[in-house]
């Protein structure tokens, strides 16, 4: 039973990569919920990231139906091993770091499903990725998702500032803002019952194959506890960066926006998870946020910062999936060695790309100040801030 | 490879009827607010002698908090859905 000593120290590396990622996920998407209620005032900026964390928390401890397979039939499950899972994770968590530091909003399943592809396809060939479902369980979404979002903030947008034209503005601001406040807690609480599934999913399976668990039982209280701490715990560090692009980057969002563009995602989230679509959270809020901007007036959109968003959507798998495969080729070719190895490098990029952060740091206390995320020091020209 | 357009123009039909829908009433309570907000503001500067609820501002203001009232409570209708919906221990 020499092999029992390996299977420990690679399960024990991938709990620890599953909640590093979750961490990054819970981070990178506070924004989806949040964004749009800082930037208007609805919420101030600590106050939001400690709701939306809360109920993070809260909404990994109401799921019960805990992710079966770890991709959702993206990659084939039997043929995935811990050190594939170890490896996409790595890929997924990087690209996660990386477009955080140019603020940029990527989804994360986006990221953790390439990662899982590319380590896939290096460990156990092509054969392994079903590519049909691919197309049909992430490309059709993610093109869909955030069109429909953004048509249906669209009209409400249009029609609200219709209805309350004559209005007080006042009252107006005050009304919706109050309103924004319930609307961004429910996408934070959808969120926490979705994406914090996915990590307890991924430990969970890592768990039955190491044989460490039965198959049939759901995941220990510990797990759920960890996975469920690890997004909060991101979630209320906030990823500042991407919550400026959100609430400020991609177009000036006033309070009556701002409640149509999260009743708008809040909405399609839901539906479509009650039909059994999976989607990235991310790209609906976009979608969302970019239909309340063309909603109000339509120069009011920065369509640089928009191209730059959605191109980070496509390259967000395969960049993934890229360095998931490196990843999985070392891992196979180097067995512990090589896990430590990627496992050591990983860190060291994930802190690099945080120091780099340091020298134009975004914070709870500057996050409205301007519209822009840089990463030099020095005042960068206007790039992609021209209509 | 199979797409299933049907549940993808429901989910369509579906999230712009939704969205729209609840976004025009809390819209419309956000009026009556302001209406009931501004009636008040203005009662407040002419009739600092008349007691509250007399004459043509009352009556409005009074209505305005209603149609308020009533736009909020459907809102918080489809909020508790959403709740139900997202909490799998309630189906």
């Amino acid at each position: 039973m020499g092999r029992m000593d390996h299977i420990t120290f690679l399960v024990a590396v991938v709990i620890v990569t599953a909640l590093a990622f979750d961490f990054t996920n819970g981070f990178h998407d506070t924004a989806n919920a949040m964004a749009t209620s800082i930037a208007t005032g609805a919420l101030k900026p600590k106050v939001a990231v400690v709701i939306s964390g809360v109920l993070n928390i809260v909404g990994a401890f109401l799921s019960t139906e805990v992710a079966r397979t770890i991709s959702g039939g993206i990659v084939d499950d039997a043929l995935v091993s811990p050190g594939m899972i170890f490896a996409g994770l790595v890929g997924a968590i990087l690209w996660n770091l990386l477009t955080w530091l140019v603020g940029l909003p990527s989804s994360s399943s986006h990221a953790l499903f390439g990662g899982l592809i590319g380590a896939v396809w290096v460990g156990a060939g092509s054969d392994g990725v079903h590519f049909d479902k691919v197309v049909e369980k992430i490309l059709v979404p993610a093109v869909a998702s955030p069109l429909v979002a953004g048509v249906a903030a669209l009209l409400a947008t249009y029609l609200a500032y219709k209805i309350t034209a004559r209005s007080r503005r006042k009252s107006v601001e005050k009304g919706f803002r109050f309103g924004q406040i319930a609307s961004a807690s429910l996408v934070s609480l959808a969120h926490g019952t979705n994406d914090a599934q996915k990590t307890m999913g991924v430990i969970t399976l890592t768990l039955i194959s190491a044989g460490a668990v039965g198959h049939d039982v759901g995941p220990p209280v510990w797990v759920i506890a960890s996975a469920g701490l690890a997004i909060g715990l991101g979630t209320y560090l906030g990823g500042w960066r991407i919550i400026r692009t959100m609430g400020k980057g991609l177009t000036e969002i006033e309070s009556p926006q701002g409640f149509a563009a999260e009743a708008a995602s809040t909405t399609v989230i839901l539906t479509s998870a009650h039909l059994g679509f999976a989607l990235s959270t991310t790209q609906v809020c976009s979608g969302g946020i970019l239909g309340a901007g063309l909603g109000r007036r339509l120069a009011e959109v920065r369509w640089g910062v928009a191209g730059r968003m959605v191109a980070a959507w496509l390259i967000t798998l395969p960049a993934a999936a890229l360095v998931g495969g490196v990843s999985a080729s070392v891992v196979k070719h180097g067995g512990d060695f090589g896990t430590a190895v990627v496992a050591l490098v990983g860190a060291a990029v994930a802190a690099g790309i945080v120091l780099v952060s340091r020298r134009n740091p975004v914070s709870a206390h500057n996050v409205n100040d301007t519209h822009e995320v840089t990463i030099r020091t020095e005042p960068p020209a206007r790039v992609g801030t021209a209509a | 490879m199979n797409l299933d357009w049907t549940a993808l123009g429901q989910v369509t039909a579906v999230s712009i009827g939704v969205t729209v829908a609840v976004v025009v009433v809390f819209a419309l309570g956000v009026l009556g607010l302001a209406r009931y907000e501004g009636a008040r503001y203005e009662g407040a500067r002419y009739e600092g002698a008349k007691e509250a609820g007399a004459g043509d501002a009352g009556g409005t203001s009074a209505l305005s908090l209603a149609q308020a009232g009533l736009c909020f409570l459907a809102c918080a209708a489809v909020v508790a859905y959403g709740i139900y919906l997202i909490v799998p221990q309630f189906h």
